[in-house]
């Protein structure tokens, strides 16, 4: 059995970093107000919400066809195309092409697929040197942390820790820890390894079965580096990235970088359909649990997910929580409905690290459900009997109270006439996470049914 | 059987019930752009983009932006016949040989007003790394073969006809540090768009 996460002691030691806490709250939500500013920019954003939604749930309901066009197409490219059932064959696959090129080093882009199948730590064991040449990337890899968000990987740390970790990788000057000299410094570092790169690997945000290609998108220009140097270029794909026709595109990346960072496109939309004269291209297209979830008539609208980040920007639990508490390779309301269906035990938690705001589901550009997936692998974790012993004692109490209006009214008195005597450690406690980080509120003279049944049943 | 045929055979077993049609035409109603010339809509989202451009009247001002824009520049590698460069290019070249590329000039044949992003293909780069690895870009563009919408540009567009094609929208940029935007991350440090029709060489 998998040991659970614990999303709430990860969270708390980022809420106990004071200023990261802040900084990234302020940070994250100044994403999503972007976000608003660009959509109100495109007054025909609903529409495009709704066709997104449709094109995917089309795809997702004949992607065996999709599949099978897309290989037919891409190969005609001269692409290679192989297949993988999991994260471990993923892995095998690439390692196979890496060694029958001789490669030593790689330099890739960000690919959440290839954090998904554990692929950098899998290569660097058997002797291949891997460098992640985005810029928030290379920071998390140079931490030996994960990505705490699919757009900004390190969104969760203050320039005075890039500093640091710079500092000590690329002998910058500790003390200095103006952006723009870092980000500068990572530049001058990173050029001589996009030169020795004997290969560059890429993900991919969308693969189009029409025309046998795929799309990458990037701000820094770092795919398009990895793949024109090097004679030799992989891609991982997801099984869900695929889309049918060129024309598509048009919708989904009128929508991603609105959707993310409230810019109208990334920087880079690279489309790549076969190898660059003189070189060589591959694509995994990788399972990975993915055909088992569009199975499930609860889970599988998530599949249809383009991987913007907005439902995280959105996130009141994300936003002070970080990214890094979730513990798991996808973070967010999105992770919340992903991480689960890798592996139950291991994040049975993470489905309580919610608010059920909903405002994820409004913000998603695809119109996944997200909330409503939340409370349901909620539901799953009770009916599989992984509920924590704190949660179960309360439900079953507040069960018992919320079926009895009686004792529900008795325990309302109660609780209005002891609270403001109540000492504080008896309210302020280890055994009530709710007391950290948080007063409660003065209680009100009556409750709502005294003042209720005082002002509204005489005059009905 | 091989990975392959499971997956498939998976994905079909799970396929979702009922099936969704796909919607016949992803060209979205939208709303006519109104007040504002498609060139300066072009002009201002490159800008908000991080990009600049500038209307040139001829072959003659087009070099001397260049020159005035890069007055510095030692290696400026054009495949353009507007611009006369100082490094030549050929689709032979190993494209590490571009590490040394102050200034790359090519031609985009569209341009998309919504995005400020310029079309490039591998036709239009001779070697793609030039994109990427120059440490400024300039792009010639033809004010008339601006397009409104990426629903647009993709209409004109045979993604099947190069190898590689990219929207590069002002230059390489970066929030990954507390979300300060800098440019340069890793590609060109500057996008120029000059605002040029082609030059006719007739005869």
């Amino acid at each position: 059995m998998s040991r659970p996460v614990d999303p709430e002691g990860l969270a708390a030691r980022f809420i106990d970093l004071e200023k990261h806490e802040t900084t990234h709250d302020r940070q994250v939500w100044g994403m999503r107000q972007n976000r608003d500013k660009a959509v109100a920019d495109v007054p025909e954003w609903a529409n495009l919400r709704e066709l997104a939604s449709q094109i995917k749930e089309h795809t997702l309901t004949h992607l065996d066809q999709y599949l099978e066009q897309f290989e037919q197409n891409a190969t005609k490219h001269g692409t290679h195309v192989h297949w993988a059932c999991d994260a471990e064959e993923h892995n095998t696959l690439v390692h196979d092409i890496l060694q029958a090129h001789g490669v030593k080093s790689l330099i890739k882009s960000k690919s959440m697929l290839q954090e998904e199948c554990g692929m950098t730590p899998y290569l660097q064991k058997r002797g291949i040197e891997v460098t992640e040449s985005d810029l928030g990337e290379r920071i998390q890899q140079l931490s030996n942390e994960p990505p705490s968000h699919i757009v900004v990987p390190a969104v969760h740390k203050l320039r005075s820790d890039v500093a640091a970790i710079f500092a000590k990788d690329i002998g910058t000057d500790p003390k200095d820890s103006d952006p723009h000299h870092l980000t500068e410094a990572m530049r001058q570092a990173a050029r001589p390894r996009f030169m020795a790169a004997d290969a560059g690997m890429t993900g991919a945000n969308f693969a189009v079965a029409e025309t046998g290609g795929f799309v990458v998108c990037t701000n820094e220009g770092n795919a398009d580096m990895g793949a024109s140097l090097p004679p030799l270029q992989i891609a991982s794909i997801g099984v869900e990235k695929l889309i049918p026709r060129a024309q598509d595109l048009g919708v989904f990346i009128r929508m991603l970088s609105r959707s993310a960072l409230g810019s109208p496109i990334t920087q880079f939309t690279s489309h790549f359909h076969g190898p660059r004269r003189g070189g060589e291209l591959h694509v995994v297209l990788v399972d990975n649990t993915r055909s088992e979830r569009l199975g499930s008539a609860d889970f599988w609208h998530a599949l249809k997910c383009i991987r913007c980040g907005a439902c995280m920007n959105t996130c009141p639990v994300y936003r002070r929580a970080g990214g890094l508490s979730y513990g798991a390779t996808y973070s967010g309301p999105i992770g919340v409905i992903l991480d689960p269906g890798f592996n139950l035990e291991k994040y049975r938690e993470i489905p309580f690290h919610s608010s059920l705001c909903g405002s994820c589901s409004e913000v998603c550009p695809v119109k996944i459900d997200i909330a409503d997936q939340i409370y349901k692998w909620r539901r799953v974790v009770a009916e599989k009997g992984l509920l924590k012993l704190s949660k179960k004692v309360g439900m079953s109490a507040i069960g018992v109270v919320l079926s009895q209006p009686k004792l529900f009214h008795a325990g309302e008195s109660v609780v209005e006439q002891t609270l403001p005597h109540m000492p504080r450690f008896l309210l302020y406690n280890q055994l009530n996470p709710w007391g950290k980080h948080r007063e409660v509120p003065a209680a009100p003279g009556q409750t709502f049914r005294q003042w209720y049944l005082k002002n509204r049943r005489k005059n009905p | 059987m091989s990975s392959r045929d499971i997956i498939l055979a998976s994905v079909r077993n799970n396929l979702p019930q009922p099936a969704v049609p796909l919607p016949e035409n992803p060209e979205v109603q939208r709303s006519p752009h109104v007040g504002e010339p498609i060139l300066a809509y072009f002009q201002r989202e490159l800008e908000a983009m991080g990009g600049r451009s500038f209307e040139v009247a001829d072959t003659t001002a087009a070099q001397a932006k260049v020159a005035e824009l890069f007055p510095t520049a030692k290696v400026i590698c054009s495949v353009v016949p507007e611009v006369p460069g100082t490094k030549q290019l050929e689709a032979a070249l190993d494209p590490h040989d571009l590490n040394d590329v102050d200034v790359g000039v090519v031609r985009s044949r569209i341009g998309v007003a919504e995005a400020g992003a310029v079309w490039l293909t591998e036709a239009d780069l001779v070697v793609n790394a030039l994109g990427v690895l120059s440490q400024h870009l300039v792009v010639l563009l033809d004010p008339a073969a601006i397009v409104e919408t990426m629903h647009d540009a993709y209409g004109q567009i045979d993604l099947t006809a190069s190898s590689y094609g990219v929207f590069m929208a002002g230059p390489s940029a970066t929030g990954d540090i507390e979300g300060v935007i800098i440019h340069g991350a890793q590609g060109a440090r500057s996008m120029t768009v000059l605002l040029l029709a082609p030059k006719r060489f007739d005869g």
